[in-house]
């Protein structure tokens, strides 16, 4: 036994691991590198900290000590009696206003939310490519049902509409083999008149009891109409925009200057203008007791806006594209529309991305304008009606809030897909 | 290179510019239904409820000429118009006539070719001031900021006044009522000044009313009333007399709830010829016997509309002032129904 104490201790197994020191890991080592660095770094977060702790306490009692089942500003003010604490009941109350606007039949809200639903059905074969193609088929029908939705009325409307665009088609497609202008023109005139029979036709098949009961366009508002006029404008302006932009490039001095000065006139006025052309001047024009329909008319306003600025910005992306990329479309033996289709526009649209969504969700909020024309979107719903309501006015923070945050969810989502989008289509290596 | 010109058939609608159609009252029989601009949405005067029904003391002038001529007070398309596309709106054809707190000015009158077919409110305009600055008359408002919308009537009152009380101010432009009750909140203004009703609207929605004042002077004149378009008298009639039956019937002491009982005859032939048990003065308007009847029975006669929407009983709670009758020392006039 005493030999042994003469021998020095060896260790036959390593020590077990220590954990690293308290400073220099987990939330510790955190805070101290990314929040106390150095002594400007600790002032600027004990800042930013009393700055944010300021705002959460004006702001939470107020979000948190909110009322929700009142009828008017009067009794919230009543039950709140002094005390911080948001109105609310102006939510609870007026929901169906602020969403579908204040004329649309309340028991007939479930066609729009059912648009609504079906609107991300038909849109996602678009957005997400991986989904099976065959569901492009349901996003073709999707505007004439969204429509006889929406509208309602008899469903002939838009079954001719649909039969007018099929007519056309396949008229196109039966010409197209021997001059493309022949049969797009061809094309285009055997809609033309399906379209004009199909009007005789209904208002003979045209039931007195429809099955959808018929919506005028008058009656829309609310959010629905932001929606109407965001969806319908940004998916028109980007066929339109492409063939300004490629217009824009053309050599055939006609065709470049109507594009040009049309680009060129749009941009150079402001949308508010041409609104306001739409809602008041027009109605000089046409002949007494015309109605044509005043949504119709400020989508084609904001769609020609929106469509000069796309143009704009995919004329950016065919100019990014190096020159080789034209010389060897050419070189290919392809002809101008193959080498659009197949070469030019897959890559210049990948680049104009970030400006198209741009635009789109700039062309989405602008939609608020409209409010101006007296027409009751969102924003119009809350400064009118609304506001001028005898129980509601004086409630500001909640309404604006609630817009905010409406129109913040849908432009957030459009702004991450189009991120995923860009890291989609990336096929550099970086 | 082979290149097809194809002129597409456009349809060039001619350019029958503001054509007013002669015959409006035609017009809206065979439409059925009255096409009326209103504000879109002022507290009281014009605003859709949750229902979105709309009601409120401009309204009720459209629903009574509905309900004469065309027996159906429910029968109104309400336009709903801004400040700037009201005079378009009427002008175009687009509405019949428009109830829409509109002052009756000369220009107005005479050079945009509208008629004014009477006054349905009396307004002028007011100062508002919190009561802690102690100011007592808007003589004494020397160098105070004013909250002001810019481009009305309104703003160039404002200068006339102080400038012919020989005092200055420093105005703050804004551009909605809306915007000026969180200014003149913030503290952004001393005073803010718009009409009279508003002003007594907007105090009502603040959540103590009693810390404001407004002060009395009253430095402009506001006549607000409907109008109809230039050239066609028949129409001009039915709007105004309808009116003119609401205000008589107050006067008369007729009221929807004893029109029915007094509508078998009375003692007063005024009320008769009102209500159609004498005379022939619907005929002459073109229209049946029973027209002021029905636009009476919509809402009640002038006073009950003005208690039920802007009175001393509601929220806004408006006293009569000028727009008593005149047998009250107001200065409602209706001309005789004789």
């Amino acid at each position: 036994m005493e030999e042994h104490l003469s021998v020095s201790f060896v260790r036959t197994e390593p020590l077990p691991q220590l954990p690293p020191p308290a400073t220099e890991q987990g939330i510790v080592k955190w805070l101290r590198e990314n929040l106390f660095s150095g002594w400007l770094n600790t002032l600027l977060t004990v800042l930013s900290l009393i700055f944010i702790y300021k705002l959460a306490s004006d702001t939470l009692p107020w979000l948190l000590n909110g009322i929700w089942n009142t009828d008017s500003l009067a009794e919230c003010r009543e039950i709140l009696d002094g005390t911080t604490g948001a109105c609310f009941s102006v939510l609870t109350d007026r929901w169906n206003q602020l969403l579908f606007g204040f004329k649309y039949p309340s028991e007939q809200y479930w066609r729009p939310t059912l648009a609504f639903v079906l609107l991300i059905v038909a849109a996602a074969p678009v957005l997400f490519f991986d989904l099976p193609r065959k569901m492009l088929i349901f996003t073709g029908l999707y505007p004439f049902i969204a429509f006889y939705l929406i509208w309602g009325g008899t469903i002939w409307t838009p079954i001719f509409a649909l039969l007018g665009f099929v007519v056309g088609y396949v008229v196109y497609s039966r010409l197209v083999r021997n001059s493309f202008a022949t049969a797009f023109f061809s094309g285009i005139a055997a809609a033309l008149v399906s379209w004009w029979l199909g009007g005789f036709l209904t208002d003979l098949l045209a039931s007195e009891t429809p099955a959808l009961e018929a919506v005028q366009s008058r009656d829309m508002g609310g959010f629905m109409l932001n929606m109407i006029l965001g969806t319908v404008c940004v998916s028109l302006s980007l066929p339109i925009g492409i063939v300004l932009a490629l217009g824009r490039q053309s050599d055939m001095p006609i065709i470049k200057w109507i594009c040009v000065v049309f680009i060129e006139f749009i941009r150079g006025v402001p949308l508010i203008t041409l609104l306001f052309v739409a809602n008041v001047v027009l109605a000089y024009f046409l002949p007494p007791g015309t109605s044509f329909d005043l949504i119709l008319r400020v989508i084609i306003m904001i769609t020609m806006f929106a469509s000069a600025y796309i143009a704009e910005v995919i004329r950016g992306g065919l100019a990014a594209l190096p020159k080789g990329q034209y010389e060897a479309a050419d070189s290919l033996g392809l002809d101008y529309a193959q080498a659009m289709r197949l070469i030019i526009l897959p890559q210049a649209l990948k680049i104009s991305i970030p400006g198209i969504v741009n635009v789109s969700v700039g062309l989405f909020k602008d939609t608020t304008l409209v409010s101006v024309i007296s027409m009751f979107d969102l924003v119009g719903m809350i400064r009118g009606p609304i506001l001028a309501s005898t129980d509601w006015n004086g409630v500001y923070w909640e309404l604006f809030l609630f817009a905010s945050l409406l129109f913040f969810v849908v432009c957030y989502s459009i702004s991450q897909y189009s991120q995923w989008l860009e890291r989609r289509l990336q096929t550099d290596h970086r | 290179m082979k290149k097809s010109v194809f002129l597409g058939a456009l349809t060039v609608a001619g350019l029958a510019a503001g054509a007013a159609a002669a015959g409006t009252m035609d017009d809206v029989k065979a439409r059925g239904t009255l096409n009326c601009g209103v504000t879109t949405g002022l507290v009281g005067f014009a605003a859709p409820d949750s229902n979105g029904e709309w009601n409120g003391f401009d309204v009720a002038v459209c629903r009574a000429v509905a309900a004469a001529v065309l027996g159906d007070a429910s029968a109104v398309e309400f336009v709903p118009t801004t400040g700037k596309t009201r005079f378009t709106a009427l002008a175009s054809g687009e509405i019949d006539m428009l109830a829409r707190n509109t002052t009756w000015t000369f220009s107005r009158d005479v050079d945009l070719k509208f008629e004014f077919v009477g006054v349905n409110y009396y307004d002028g305009q007011g100062f508002m001031i919190p009561k802690e600055l102690g100011v007592s008359s808007a003589k004494e408002l020397d160098g105070a900021t004013v909250c002001i919308q810019t481009g009305t009537t309104t703003e160039l009152n404002l200068a006339d006044f102080f400038r012919s009380n020989n005092i200055s101010y420093e105005p703050v432009p804004i551009e909605t009522n809306a915007e000026a009750q969180q200014q003149y909140l913030a503290g952004a203004c001393d005073v803010y000044t718009t009409d009279a009703s508003g002003l007594a609207a907007t105090r009502a929605t603040f959540e103590n009313p009693g810390d404001h004042v407004l002060l009395p002077e009253i430095i402009s004149k506001e006549p607000l009333g409907p109008l109809v378009r230039h050239g066609d008298n028949e129409w001009g009639d039915v709007v105004r007399w309808t009116l003119n039956a609401l205000i008589s019937a107050e006067e008369l002491g007729v009221t929807s709830t004893n029109i029915d009982e007094m509508a078998a005859g009375t003692d007063n032939p005024e009320i008769n010829r009102l209500l159609g048990t004498e005379g022939t003065l619907g005929e002459m308007l073109g229209l049946d016997a029973e027209w002021a009847m029905r636009a009476i029975k919509t809402n009640g006669n002038y006073g009950e509309i003005f208690a039920k929407n802007i009175g001393e009983d509601t929220p806004i709670g408006l006293a009569r002032g000028l727009n008593a009758q005149w047998t009250d020392g107001g200065l409602l006039y209706s001309p005789p129904f004789r």
